[in-house]
């Protein structure tokens, strides 16, 4: 008896249970921005004075956490389903750009706040580090967050070249 | 034709102070929208074309999400520069 069943399943329905490369990459993209934190709170002391400096700081505590947000959003909903990855990506960009938002118009009267450096630092903080961290991206099936260190690769190398001596 | 002129004149001034900065935030703000739009659509665009290759190449789905996620926070940096421009605008 043959049944008729609709087999056709929702891309939406589905989830991913692997590992979140987005969580890699934010991870990274955090490492690097903290590498370059004391260069652009000189740059900001520099031209600014002191209150420059803080407000180049608050800038880039609001760009991290706006990444490490975004990832996080992510990497939880996709292992829940695709369509509610979706909602938060989609909402979740209103989301943030509110919480950024937000966070600059509660310091903005603030005595330390200079919003020159502050908006200057979100804009080039964030696009800075997007193109930097491009460079480390991988984009092959083995590797679908970020590309292998060289030295790893090396050591992974070894044994294989040894086991075929 | 007198009166006429006389009343722009009095609206003219009546437009400075108060209803110049009132109008002034309402058109940044009117901006800052504006600004959020397109990065808004090309998010639902890279989004839906994420969900398809996904759909036709499930094995993929790790590369794809890494595009996809650098493709968003790209995307996303010109709602923070009309934000950001908003801001310098209006309080700077």
């Amino acid at each position: 008896m043959a049944v008729d069943i609709d087999t056709k399943i929702s891309i939406l329905s589905m989830r991913d249970t692997g590992p979140a490369p987005e969580a890699a990459l934010v991870r990274d993209i955090i490492k690097r921005g903290l590498i370059a934190t004391p260069v652009l709170l000189g740059a900001s002391y520099a031209i600014w004075g002191i209150n420059g400096a803080y407000s180049c700081a608050y800038a880039l505590g609001i760009v991290f956490a706006n990444f490490a947000l975004a990832a996080a959003l992510v990497a939880y909903t996709a292992r829940i389903s695709y369509a509610l990855m979706m909602g938060s990506m989609l909402f979740g960009y209103i989301f943030r750009l509110a919480l950024v938002a937000v966070a600059v118009f509660v310091v903005r009267q603030s005595s330390w706040v200079e919003l020159l450096p502050l908006g200057l630092t979100i804009i080039l903080a964030h696009l800075g580090l997007l193109f930097w961290e491009l460079r480390y991206v991988s984009l092959s099936l083995a590797y679908p967050g970020l590309k292998p260190k060289k030295s790893k690769q090396k050591k992974s190398e070894q044994p294989t070249e040894s086991a075929t001596q | 034709m007198e009166a006429l002129t006389k009343i722009v004149k009095a609206a003219a001034e009546a437009a400075t102070g108060d209803e110049k900065n009132i109008a002034a935030a309402g058109s940044a703000g009117f901006a800052y929208g504006l600004a959020a739009i397109g990065p808004g659509i090309g998010i639902g665009l890279i989004f839906g074309s994420a969900i398809e290759s996904m759909a036709r190449q499930p094995e993929a789905a790790g590369m794809v999400r890494t595009t996809m996620f650098l493709g968003i926070a790209f995307t996303e940096a010109l709602a923070l520069i009309g934000f950001v421009v908003f801001i310098l605008l209006k309080y700077a």
